[in-house]
């Protein structure tokens, strides 16, 4: 075993901002599947057997203890508890054979949780996606503060997780933090902006 | 602009990185006599109308989905979003 | 202590504001009270202030014209210090305890402007003043006139100072968006939401109701403001809705895309804390309702600019919506019967009125007296309007004395937002307007208009209207819902644009454009409307000429004995009104202008005291200065020695990383490369050279096949993404059917390299296997772990020249593994190092990088020609072997040092023979990179030189006029260190 120890892409504690609470997550480990040609049912199956679902374009399978969701055709990206599968990438090959071309990603993504009553308007500060319109198991790519991020709501209705580039988590926990006091209501009124 | 995404359904065009003309899916045959002349047409001599045009766009920002989008340069006004792949293959390309 | 303040004069009874609530303001230093609901304009004029600016190029006192976003004239300074902000409409102001406000355009006071010379030297700046008396000479106009003019002419002043408020950006989607919350907006959204759609309801006014907030008017029997406040109030309640006053909707953009503004904390001194001033949303709807309104136009007469003049219809919304007199003795002057409505309001305020109608047949009035057939000729009053003088219908004469003179030349239509789309307006008789073009492809998609927008300026056809829109634009089915009762009067006019005479009158008060300047462009031969404007400056700046373009047209039209329509009209483009640059750019300025990319290395490289670069959004550590080291030149040598001498490590995670997997990977990097890939042997890596399709070099890098059908792909830090772009295009769009896969891990990986003699000794200590020169020799690959089991990936390659390694872990190990690595290497003496001793490296070594892979070069030019392999098809492989790419004198990449090897080589510098002359036609090539090497003790440079493969040993001369510097170098070898490679294979 080695004795290197992981630093999280930010170390932030989780803030609460009025009604939305911003937490990085630094316990999802990740890696991409991509069907070989000609392999797209066995690959197909492969992910069923996995998650219990082939997720389908703009969806997210919300399984565990791995999740899939689409990322472009033919590819999908798998999640799963970091602590009990750190070598997610290695489990996929065995599992994919060369039905797949699977890719390592646990390094390349930040990971904020973000929770609250608010959190849609805090999306309609963030990113061109209809937020409001948005099911459990939905996922969108999209730029947040010039940022290509993954938006996946999840199953509770105030939840999405956002998967941002690592190397910019600063900024991408920023964005989110300046963003959730804009929409935080003032404390003791009972309506953030007036309406007329 | 918004394109229609034949996946993902209407996204917004900053999402995506434009290149112009799709006669570049059609890439001449280097083997072929007048490989030379072909390529410098295929590199130099695009069109660029003002109405109807067929040009690529890239999904950067999402799928990462080459597509062929049929727009009127004029009035904006978009016809028919293909993925690029499938039209490639309907051009005869493969590998 | 409270100042005095003088009683509000002018404040009558009634109206939409809060008397409970007094606020004190104060203008040009004078302090003033008004009541919340006030517009600065309105609490002025409560106060008896008419005067209001300046005019642009006359210096002209002003007041208000509106009471509404169409003011040409009433534009002042708001606040102070860093929030100064000029150019502010006074009559969309909304007023606050404590507001500051000044008047602009003066030199002096307001009531005794300096430049108020500019309006006796009147003759001499006349349309197109600029291009004509201010000509000669030449060498005047920059150095005399121009500035002279500029600070005569213009508006108000910036702080200089940064904006201290913050601005967001947003984006909202609906099914149906209604613009204008009027009768027919509200009535609109009312139909729209009541069946269950998504609807955005935004009004510019902080008071949602548009005019009907200004009437005297009922709806159901009831007063129509009661009705506009208990429709928004159901709004307000329905969670499908989503009202936004104070929000301008400033464009229709493509397919259904709108932008508004929303003015969360203008009418606050100060934003609350954290809180933005202003949001600009990016509204994506299916459906829009334009329910915009109309503006009142005004008729030109001699002198009609004064304080105190202004529309009909604003003299109205003062007086019912605000309780305010312009003045307690007012007089009309109108072509239509709304400006008969005006008169019965303000008479049944207790003010006085006199109404000149230049109808023969007018309206009976009741209790104001009517002179049929009358014009206004004249106004007196220097500050402000004391006298009007009027050519009665018998031709006779008559001065009425009044301060307040309301001119309605009838209505316009608000048809800003359907020309978006270039949609022309079309001219409709009956209403003597311009009118949005319903025809099909004539509105923006998707849009549909109603209300007086529309030419509906019946409170009842309105509210009819809206409803009708709504129901229509979304293909609601269903009975109309119940449309309340309200006046149904019709539009009774005689078109009239201008009163004849000697003197000034003016169309555009913001431009100062007069009937004579109109005159005078025609004559001229400006006969295009579009000409027109440029020429005049009719209709352009703040108000873009909401009040004044329509005038222009009927005197064009009149001048051309043309009719209006023949003339036609110039259209409008966003914005509505004028936005400012702070909210365009949102939250992306100062520090946050761009995301920071940080290294996995930063933390520990911030703790080393190191130097930051940007590159691209990444930061770099570009040195690590050290105690007693006072230039980064000391850093940067000592960095380079030290590596050179026994081993150095830099993190290079930028470089771009694409994973390429398939059966066909090597196929697919065959095409992508123009050296081949198809029989590099599992765990070897090769330099890999792109080219454009025109045989101009792309970009490079390395590619190591870590397995028979996996390959890891490097790119330039700055081309990672147009690299993979471009592979995704051939890879989808040239070779659809290869199995090949592709996937960005620039990320994924914390990569160092590890250079130097010594850079074995140290991985030794790290990584878990074998990596003798034998087990793992130069350019060699693989899968290995590290401190005991931790995936990783080793590569032994070398940008520095030196034996080296770049070795990859999963970036969240990247700073155990930096700081593991600086402990292994702690007896060496290892050092870090940062891009400029990298980039000192390269160049000793001669290897190309940005400035030389600079999209004008080719491999041959690069001296790497052989590598263009002509067995098989890659792309940019056909057109580099073209005949002008290949001219044997052409560059060619070299070195050079300087003759006296004291000298410093300046970059971009050119080369000239030894003797000759200095000039284009006989320049040799240029400079592409320059340094001290420290390793030779003297600059070196790297350079394109024709024929240069043929020329090492020339002497040249370096020239760069820029800097002033010539100097002899001679031609040599690019490869300053180590040319036959020795140390990499050690």
């Amino acid at each position: 075993m080695h004795d290197l120890t992981p630093t999280p892409a930010l170390g932030v504690e989780a803030r609460t901002i009025g009604s939305v609470t911003i937490t990085e997550n630094s316990g999802v480990a990740l890696a991409s599947v991509a069907a070989r040609r000609g392999e797209s049912d066995v690959c197909a199956n492969g992910l069923k057997a996995l998650l219990g679902a082939v997720p389908e374009v703009g969806r997210a399978v919300l399984h565990d203890p791995e999740a899939g969701f689409w990322m472009g055709p033919d590819q999908w990206m798998i999640g799963a508890p970091m602590a009990t599968h750190e070598d997610l990438a290695d489990q996929l090959k065995v599992r994919f054979g060369t039905a797949a071309s699977v890719t390592e990603q646990s390094g390349a993504w930040v990971v904020f949780d973000v929770t609250g009553d608010s959190m849609p308007d805090l999306c309609e500060l963030l990113c061109n996606i209809a937020i409001r319109k948005m099911k459990a198991g939905d996922v969108q790519r999209t730029v947040i503060h010039q940022l290509g991020c993954f938006v996946i709501r999840r199953a509770s209705d105030d939840h999405i997780r956002i998967l941002g580039p690592r190397a910019a988590a600063g900024s991408l926990h920023h964005a989110l933090v300046t963003a959730a006091k804009s929409i935080a209501q003032a404390p003791g009124t009972a309506e953030g902006r007036p309406v007329a | 602009m918004i394109i229609d995404h034949p996946l993902l359904g209407p996204r917004d065009s900053s999402e995506f990185t434009y290149m112009g003309d799709a006669a570049l899916i059609d890439r001449p045959d280097p083997e072929a006599e007048d490989a030379a002349q072909a390529f410098y047409e295929y590199a130099y001599l695009r069109d660029n109308p003002a109405g109807w045009h067929r040009e690529l766009w890239f999904h950067e920002a999402g799928d990462r989905s080459w597509l062929v989008v049929t727009r009127n340069t004029l009035t904006h006004e978009i016809s028919n979003v293909e993925l690029a792949r499938d039209v490639a293959r309907s051009r005869g390309r493969s590998a | 202590m409270r100042m005095k303040t003088a009683a509000q004069k002018n404040r009558l009874q009634g109206g939409q504001i809060d008397r409970e609530t007094e606020l004190t303001f104060t203008f040009d230093g004078k302090r003033y009270r008004g009541h919340g609901g006030d517009t600065l304009a309105s609490a002025l004029l409560a106060n008896g202030v008419r005067l209001m600016g300046r005019s642009f190029k006359y210096h002209r006192p002003r007041g208000p014209v509106s009471a509404g976003s169409e003011e040409p004239n009433a534009l002042v300074e708001l606040r102070s210090g860093d929030r100064q902000e000029p150019n502010t409409r006074a009559t969309t102001a909304e007023l606050f305890d404590g507001l500051q406000a000044r008047s602009q355009n003066r030199l002096g006071s307001l009531s005794f402007d300096l430049l108020a010379v500019n309006d006796r030297l009147s003759n001499f700046l006349t349309a197109g003043f600029y291009y004509k008396t201010f000509m000669w000479p030449k060498a005047f106009w920059e150095k005399l006139y121009e500035p002279v003019i500029r600070r005569a002419a213009g508006l108000g002043s910036l702080s200089l100072r940064e904006d201290p408020d913050v601005y967001d950006k947003g984006f909202l989607h609906c099914d149906l968006l209604v613009i204008g919350a009027g009768p027919a907006g509200l009535m609109a959204a009312l139909t729209a939401a009541r069946s269950g759609v998504d609807v955005i309801l935004a009004d510019e006014d902080f008071r949602m109701g548009g005019r009907l907030n200004a009437e005297t008017l009922t709806i159901d029997a009831a007063p129509a403001a009661d009705w506009a406040a208990r429709t928004v109030a159901e709004l307000a309640d329905l969670p499908n809705v989503r009202l936004m006053p104070r929000t301008t909707v400033i464009g229709a953009f493509d397919h259904g895309i709108y932008g508004a503004v929303e003015r969360v904390s203008d009418h606050l001194a100060a934003p609350q804390p954290d809180k933005p001033r202003q949001i600009l949303w990016r509204i994506y709807t299916r459906r829009t309702v334009l329910a915009a309104g109309a503006i009142e136009r005004p008729i030109a007469f001699q002198n009609n600019d004064r304080p105190g003049i202004m529309t009909a219809s604003a003299l109205r919304t003062y007086a019912n919506r605000y309780g305010v007199a312009v003045d307690r003795r007012a007089m009309i002057f109108t072509n239509n019967d709304d400006g008969h409505r005006t008169a019965a309001d303000l008479q049944a305020k207790g003010i006085k009125v006199i109404v000149a109608d230049v109808r023969p047949e007018t309206p009976r009035a009741l209790d104001y007296e009517v002179l049929a057939g009358a014009q206004v000729t004249d106004t007196m009053g220097r500050l402000g309007l004391t006298f009007v003088k009027l050519q009665l219908a018998d031709g006779s004469e008559r001065m009425v004395e009044c301060g307040a003179l309301g001119v309605s030349g009838g209505w316009n239509p608000n048809v800003h937002m359907t020309c978006h789309h270039r949609g022309r307006p079309q001219w409709n008789e009956r209403l003597a307007a311009f009118v949005p073009d319903s025809r099909p492809g004539g509105l923006p998609e998707g849009m549909t208009v109603a209300g007086a927008a529309n030419g509906d300026f019946s409170t009842a056809a309105a509210l009819e209207g809206g409803a009708r829109a709504a129901r229509a634009v979304l293909d609601l089915r269903g009975a109309l819902p119940e449309i309340p009762k309200a006046e149904d009067r019709p539009v009774r006019l005689q078109p009239f644009w201008q009163v004849k005479g000697a003197g000034r009158a003016w169309i555009d008060q913001q431009n100062d454009v007069t009937v004579k300047d109109v005159t005078l462009s025609h004559q001229e031969g400006f006969r295009s409307v579009e000409h027109l404007k440029r020429y005049t400056t009719l209709g352009m700046a703040t108000d873009q000429g909401k009040t004044a373009n329509i005038g222009g047209l009927a005197i064009m039209a009149e001048l051309a004995g043309k009719s209006i329509p023949e003339v036609g009209t110039t259209i409008f483009r966003p914005p509505y009104t004028p936005v400012a640059i702070g909210v365009l750019g949102g939250r992306h300025r100062g520090q946050q202008f761009h995301p920071k990319r940080l290294t996995p290395s930063h933390a520990w490289a911030q703790e080393q005291g190191a130097v930051f670069v940007e590159v691209g959004n990444w930061l770099r550590a570009q040195w690590f200065p050290r105690t007693g080291e006072t230039t980064w030149r000391e850093s940067v040598d000592r960095e380079v020695l030290a590596t050179r001498g026994s081993v150095g490590v830099c993190d290079v995670t930028t470089l771009g990383k694409v994973d390429v997997q398939g059966a066909d990977a090597a196929e697919f990097l065959n095409r992508i490369y123009c050296n081949g890939f198809a029989k590099l042997p599992v765990g070897k890596t090769r330099y890999g050279l792109m080219l454009r399709e025109d045989g101009i070099a792309m970009d490079d890098g390395t590619a190591a096949r870590l397995a028979e059908d996996h390959f890891v792909v490097t790119t330039t830090t700055a081309n990672a993404l147009s690299v993979y772009r471009h592979m995704e295009f051939v890879r989808q769009c040239l070779v659809p059917d290869m199995d090949v896969q592709l996937i960005s891990t620039t990320e994924a990986w914390a990569q160092f390299a590890v250079a130097g003699p010594k850079a074995r000794r140290v991985l030794e200590k790290i990584v878990d296997q074998d990596i003798s020169n034998d087990a793992f020799p130069f350019m060699a690959c693989a899968n290995v772990t590290v401190c005991g089991g931790l995936r990783a990936r080793l590569f032994r390659i070398s940008f520095s020249g030196e034996l080296a390694y770049e070795i990859a872990v999963p970036t969240a190990y990247g700073d155990a593994l930096i700081r593991r690595i600086m402990a292994a290497g702690a007896e060496f003496g290892i050092t870090p190092y940062g891009t400029e001793a990298l980039g000192v490296m390269r160049i000793e070594k001669g290897h190309a990088a940005g400035n030389e892979l600079n999209g004008t070069t080719t491999a041959l030019n690069l001296g790497m020609a052989r590598m263009v392999s002509t067995k098989k098809d890659s792309i940019g492989a056909v057109l580099s072997r073209r005949e002008g790419l290949n001219d044997p004198g052409g560059l060619r990449q070299v070195g050079i040092r300087p003759a006296d090897r004291a000298d410093q080589i300046p970059a971009g510098a050119h080369l000239m023979a030894a003797t000759g002359p200095v000039d284009a036609a006989h320049d040799q090539g240029y400079v592409s990179s320059a340094c001290y090497s420290p390793t030779l003790g003297h600059h070196i440079a790297l350079a394109f030189l024709k024929n240069g493969a043929n020329r090492l040993g020339e002497t040249l001369r370096v020239v760069s006029p820029l800097t002033g510097v010539e100097l002899a170098v001679e031609v040599c070898s690019p490869h300053f260190v180590d040319p036959e490679g020795d140390r990499l294979r050690a």
